[in-house]
């Protein structure tokens, strides 16, 4: 079942220098129970789209949609107030850094408390029952101490289970995760992925997982979105991705990342820098950077070709009459 | 015949002072770097990597004495330069230079690209001119345009950022430059341009780097040799791919079976080793053995008896008391 529909997402920041299209006509969608990961370099949209269905974006942010469904509820026509009750309760949110999402003043256990007191009206002792038992579902070991703490007392993989507890506090349909080990050391990275896929079998909720690092989605994931310039330019199963990516892009992060097998081949970087979102090429966001880009791509962006029930991706190359150019990598 | 390493270091200590006693003794210590040794051969790159707080950085900072090291000794192409004066180490200041992690802080956002690079060649002796050409030279090298010289930081991105970095350290020309997570900072896409030009310059100037890195796999990919270090102790080190292949250490292992796999089916098919707990703190750590807090095959005498770094098979050397051989 559709959990979150999207079509045609567009997010554009009004700032003294010009209009950044962050988000340049975003489609996607989650059912429930899947794990969907989201890939893309640093200013490629990845982020602002996520915050922009929460509506977690500054006042300058002027966000539209064709279609923003969460769970048969048409989000484009609720009140703030409406609105905040849904993503409030249906959708946990987990940031890169805890540092920064964690208020240094209050204990953890005030923190994680206080929301339930005020929107589910909750006795303090029915509140600290929640908390307590939602900081054992996210295995922080003695949580009854770890509640009177402050944020600056814990480990930064004992401030992400924190996190995790928080988002999961009204039991969430959805939990999108923005980064959420990229703060953290392998090891606790590792028990980090761990947790959250484990609490995904036990909660049954959908996860949305913003990375830049193709190994953690590769790990996690059902279905991928490969984003760059604002817009979605390859979408697939973790396995069409990986084994089949059909878009320049795609097959330019996965040779830019070392041979798996500790061969030393030389790394084929992805020359130049992406473009800049306040004028926007009017072709292929990649055509600057793209060795097989051709006059067309300069002119007009590229529509999404369908490949197969699950796979699409953005490309001329695409085309009946295209050159025909394959990746190396490719298998079934 | 082994050559002279272009870098050795014996039984080095790094040590900070945490809160003072009101006579001006040390509270306690932070040992960042307790007793590390190992040596890095001319034209190789040396591998350090660890989570952080491991004390890598301390150890590459030790090395080109941005620290005074509390103990041991720091050897640069033979000679002890651990206790040399400001005068004394002015000419080995010029062979070894380091690039920092944020490309961000570690360039001045007042100075020109061109004045940032030259800087380093201010005491050279260089004219004026012939600096201006050797900063051009320096530019084309690192894959920088001639029109970027008069622009400042701000105007780059992190990669090219980065590129400034390298021109900077190359500018006096270094035979051992220090890398600390020189790529932790930048976009997958991006990380893989500055290996390049890190590699390519280690073969066109047969430069050796202490390449400092949490990125196992990149680490794997750049060095010759790796040292992995837990709580201010090197646990192993080997030869890349004896390291990869043979892992011994416990820890090793576990860091080893928790980087993510970018490839589906094989991390579908992969077991990691669950490490429980955090790294504990370098303030006043655990006797014996640093990991045995969490290692599943702790015994009694990990707790008594530090393990000393001894050769296992034939340059691999590993500190553990449960690692036979």
């Amino acid at each position: 079942m559709r959990l979150l529909d999207i079509d045609n997402l567009r997010t554009t920041f009004d700032i003294h220098v010009g209009h950044v299209q962050a988000v340049r006509g975003v489609n996607f969608h989650v059912d429930e129970r899947e794990t969907v990961g989201i890939v893309g370099e640093s200013g490629c949209g990845k982020s602002v789209s996520m915050l922009s269905v929460l509506h977690l974006l500054p006042d300058y942010a002027r966000i539209t949609a064709d279609k923003m469904v969460f769970d048969g509820t048409d989000l484009t026509r609720l009140t703030p107030r409406m609105f905040r009750k849904i993503s409030g309760d249906q959708i946990g949110m987990i940031f890169q850094d805890p540092m920064t999402s964690l208020n240094p003043l209050f204990t953890v256990g005030h923190q994680l408390t206080e929301p339930l007191r005020i929107h589910k009206k909750m006795s303090k002792e029915q509140a600290h029952a929640t908390v307590l038992e939602k900081l054992r579902l996210v295995e922080i070991p003695d949580p009854e101490s770890r509640m009177k703490q402050y944020p600056h007392e814990l480990s930064g993989g004992m401030r992400q289970r924190v996190m995790i507890a928080m988002a999961i506090m009204c039991n969430p349909r959805l939990i999108i995760a923005d980064e959420p080990t990229t703060a953290l050391d392998v090891t606790i990275q590792a028990q980090i992925l761990d947790l959250l896929s484990g609490l995904q079998k036990k909660l049954g909720t959908a996860v949305i997982l913003i990375t830049h690092d193709l190994g953690v989605i590769a790990g996690m994931c059902s279905r991928v979105m490969v984003m760059y310039g604002g817009v979605v330019v390859e979408e697939g199963t973790v396995r069409e991705i990986f084994y089949q990516p059909r878009h320049p892009y795609t097959w330019g992060l996965l040779r830019s990342i070392p041979q798996k097998n500790g061969e030393r081949k030389k790394l084929v970087p992805i020359p130049g820098s992406p473009p800049d979102l306040i004028a926007p090429p009017p072709g292929c966001p990649f055509v600057a950077r793209c060795p097989y880009a051709m006059n067309i791509c300069n002119s007009a962006m590229p529509d999404m070709h369908t490949l197969s029930d699950t796979h699409c991706a953005r490309c001329y190359l695409l085309d009946e009459g295209a050159p025909r150019v394959t990746w190396e990598g490719s298998r079934e | 015949m082994n050559p002279t390493p272009i870098v050795e270091t014996r039984h080095l200590k790094m040590y900070f002072p945490v809160g003072r006693t009101l006579s001006g003794k040390p509270r306690r210590l932070l040992k960042a770097v307790d007793d590390v040794s190992f040596s890095i051969r001319p034209g190789e790159t040396f591998g350090l990597v660890g989570e952080s707080g491991c004390g890598k950085t301390t150890v590459g900072r030790s090395i080109v004495r941005l620290y005074e090291p509390t103990d041991g000794q720091v050897l640069f192409d033979g000679q002890d330069i651990t206790h040399m004066n400001e005068k004394q180490q002015a000419p080995f200041r010029r062979r070894m230079q380091m690039i920092f992690q944020d490309p961000y802080a570690s360039l001045n956002p007042r100075m020109t690209v061109s004045s940032i690079i030259a800087e380093p060649l201010r005491k050279s002796g260089m004219s004026d001119a012939q600096q201006q050409a050797r900063v051009r030279e320096l530019i084309d090298l690192v894959g920088l345009k001639p029109d970027h010289m008069q622009r400042y930081p701000h105007e780059f991105s992190g990669g090219q950022r980065q590129r400034v970095g390298i021109a900077r350290a190359l500018a006096s020309g270094p035979e051992f430059i220090v890398c600390d997570e020189p790529i932790s900072a930048l976009d997958v896409s991006i990380q893989a341009q500055v290996i390049n030009t890190l590699e390519s310059l280690q073969e066109k100037f047969s430069l050796s780097y202490l390449f400092v890195s949490h990125d196992l796999s990149m680490v794997r990919h750049i060095s010759h040799h790796v040292g992995v270090m837990y709580l201010g102790c090197m646990v192993e080190s080997a030869p890349v791919d004896e390291l990869y292949r043979h892992t011994l250490h416990p820890y090793t292992q576990a860091l080893m079976s928790a980087v993510p796999i970018p490839d589906p089916d094989l991390a579908a098919a992969s077991t990691r080793i669950h490490l429980s707990g955090d790294v504990p703190t370098p303030i006043d750590p655990p006797n014996g053995c640093r990991f045995r807090a969490r290692c599943p095959y702790a015994t009694e005498r990990c707790a008594q008896e530090r393990p000393a770094l001894r050769e296992a098979a034939p340059g691999h050397f590993v500190a553990c008391h449960a690692v036979s051989g």
